[in-house]
């Protein structure tokens, strides 16, 4: 367990907070898996954690980490970036292959148009 | 310097990573660009098309405007998961777009993406049309308007 005794009242509330807030928008994304009926519905819940929730609790980790060592900490940003480019990829794969099975089982309300069977 | 350095970006962006990761020791940053050349040489092999990328204040505006919009979009859909509103409607909007660059379109699709509320489910490069899974959808020609206006015109400044 770490212990953080260098870190002053002042910036232990506001890492406290972001890393909480960071957590909470994480949970209210969860919650909505569960929420929310159908799978492409299900997608939009996910990024919740993966955008607004990972960008609080790197602030709070850098914010905690540049005061505790002295020196600005800075490699969460690398963090955010690789989950901002890796995230999108799989979400869209998940999305893909959702299409193409509902595509062939024929589901009724799907855009059968953009078909790239039925592209010129 | 072209011979050398293949791929100038790839290797500062190389090079920039190692650092952050491990602090600033002379030693670390020796490495760092041993590994920046190095490694950005094997994309030789894979012989992408090479990007034109202008750099500029368009790309300072397009990553404000993606950050306000996610924020935005986050407080939206949450309120949309908490709430529960009775009357949503969420559906697939297709966007025409004039994007033929694929470093354009691959930035479109993330921040279509990284944004909560609407994702990119394909691309039909026939049609130059993309497909848009919406979670709250009003009013699909606003959709595509906003998109157009706030994404596609600068990714157009920057990549076409």
């Amino acid at each position: 367990m770490m212990q953080a005794p260098d870190l002053p009242t002042w910036a232990a509330i506001i890492v406290g907070l972001l890393v909480l807030g960071g957590a909470i928008i994480t949970l209210v994304g969860a919650f909505g898996l569960i929420r929310l009926k159908t799978f492409y519905a299900r997608v939009h819940a996910t990024t919740l954690g993966a955008t607004a929730g990972m960008a609080a609790i790197l602030l709070g980790s850098m914010l905690c980490f540049s005061i505790t060592q002295g020196r600005p900490v800075v490699h969460e940003i690398l963090i955010a970036l690789f989950v901002t480019l890796t995230t999108p990829v799989t979400l869209i794969l998940l999305a893909r292959a959702a299409i193409y099975r509902d595509r062939s089982e024929k589901l009724p309300q799907l855009p059968t148009r953009s078909e790239p069977e039925r592209a010129e | 310097m072209r011979r050398l350095v293949p791929y100038p970006l790839l290797a500062l962006a190389l090079f920039a990573m190692w650092t952050l990761l491990t602090g600033f020791s002379p030693g670390h940053i020796l490495l760092g660009a041993l590994v920046a050349l190095i490694v950005s040489r094997s994309m030789l092999s894979l012989k992408p098309e090479p990007p034109r990328v202008r750099v500029g204040w368009a790309m300072v505006r397009l990553a404000g405007i993606v950050l306000v919009d996610i924020v935005r979009s986050n407080i939206a859909v949450g309120k949309i998961i908490l709430f529960n509103p009775p009357h949503r409607h969420s559906d697939f909007i297709e966007l025409p777009t004039e994007l033929r660059s694929p470093y354009a379109l691959a930035v479109l699709a993330l921040i279509i993406t990284a944004t909560p509320g609407s994702l990119w489910v394909q691309h039909d490069a026939n049609r130059h049309v993309i497909l848009i899974h919406i979670l709250d959808l009003v009013d699909e020609a606003e959709w595509v308007r906003q998109i157009r206006q706030r994404y596609e015109r600068l990714l157009m400044e920057i990549f076409e």
